[in-house]
């Protein structure tokens, strides 16, 4: 992959084989994650007449999950507890806009894994694959980024014997396919 | 944030008139992430709130270097909805309302 360019309507790069399989794997866990969490949704009589959707109201346990899924509120103090009024109001946010957020988050996942060819080669985008890649992209940096820690500080690398290493060397990647992207997207 | 006994409390304007809390606008805002892009940052606010890239680069430098910024207020609905489609492009929103 040496990045993405616009060629009239279409913005092209090219993968090699197993670049193409890191990102579909990671992608594909992702998708797994989110679709686990909408499956185990609240299920209701009165929701399933309706078709209007409620999901969870509490944020996931999984910390991964619960940056992909953000609160709608948060206490001024960092770890500070919200008001009662606000935790209130945050649960039912949640449980109102959660199933179309992880709708969206798995439809993005999709679009990758739809145009993302398993042996590698050519990939050509529309605009709108762009933005879903973009979305898709970011969502994998942020778990990654969960779980390997990743602060405003680094770590921009570790030892190579760290169990981290690999895993360091796959989020920088992606933070250059995002890049790149976003680049001749706007270019 | 504010206790819930400030926000019930009734305010007075200037000219007399009685502005209570409903009348004060929400605000959306985004926080700084490590992992976010300050590009894709960028993308996002022009895309999303049609900014000009001057307006949406000013944003995303202040969420940068202050931890925090203001992206968009307004009606509860309008910032709710605002939130929600941060979340969906990855960014780190919430809403808020001052006094």
């Amino acid at each position: 992959m040496n990045g993405w360019s616009r060629r009239g309507t279409v913005l092209v790069t090219d993968f090699s084989r197993q670049e193409a399989a890191v990102l579909r794997g990671l992608v594909g866990q992702v998708h797994e994650m989110l679709s686990g969490r909408a499956d185990d949704g609240p299920r209701d009589e009165l929701a399933e007449l309706t078709g209007i959707r409620t999901g969870h109201s509490t944020a996931p346990d999984d910390p991964v999950l619960r940056r992909l899924l953000p609160d709608f509120h948060r206490a001024e103090e960092e770890d500070g507890e919200l008001s009662e009024r606000d935790s209130d109001s945050a649960a039912a946010l949640r449980s109102v806009h959660e199933p179309e957020l992880l709708e969206h988050k798995t439809g993005v996942a999709q679009v990758v894994l739809d145009t993302c060819p398993e042996s590698g080669g050519r990939i050509e985008l529309a605009d709108e694959q762009a933005d879903a890649w973009l979305a898709a992209l970011n969502d994998v940096r942020l778990a990654l980024g969960t779980a390997l820690d990743i602060r405003e500080d680094g770590p921009e690398e570790v030892a190579q014997d760290d169990p981290r290493a690999p895993h360091l060397g796959v989020y920088h990647w992606l933070t250059v396919v995002q890049e790149t992207l976003v680049e001749a997207l706007t270019s | 944030m504010n206790s819930p006994v400030e926000l019930e409390r009734a305010q007075v304007d200037p000219l007399g008139r009685e502005v209570g809390s409903e009348d004060r606008p929400w605000m959306t805002v985004v926080w700084n992430d490590p992992v976010n892009l300050m590009s894709y940052v960028t993308y996002v606010f022009q895309k999303l709130f049609g900014y000009s890239k001057d307006h949406a680069t000013k944003l995303m430098l202040d969420v940068h270097q202050k931890g925090r910024a203001v992206v968009s207020s307004g009606g509860k609905d309008k910032v709710e909805a605002d939130v929600a489609k941060l979340h969906a492009a990855g960014l780190w929103a919430t809403m808020q309302r001052d006094s």
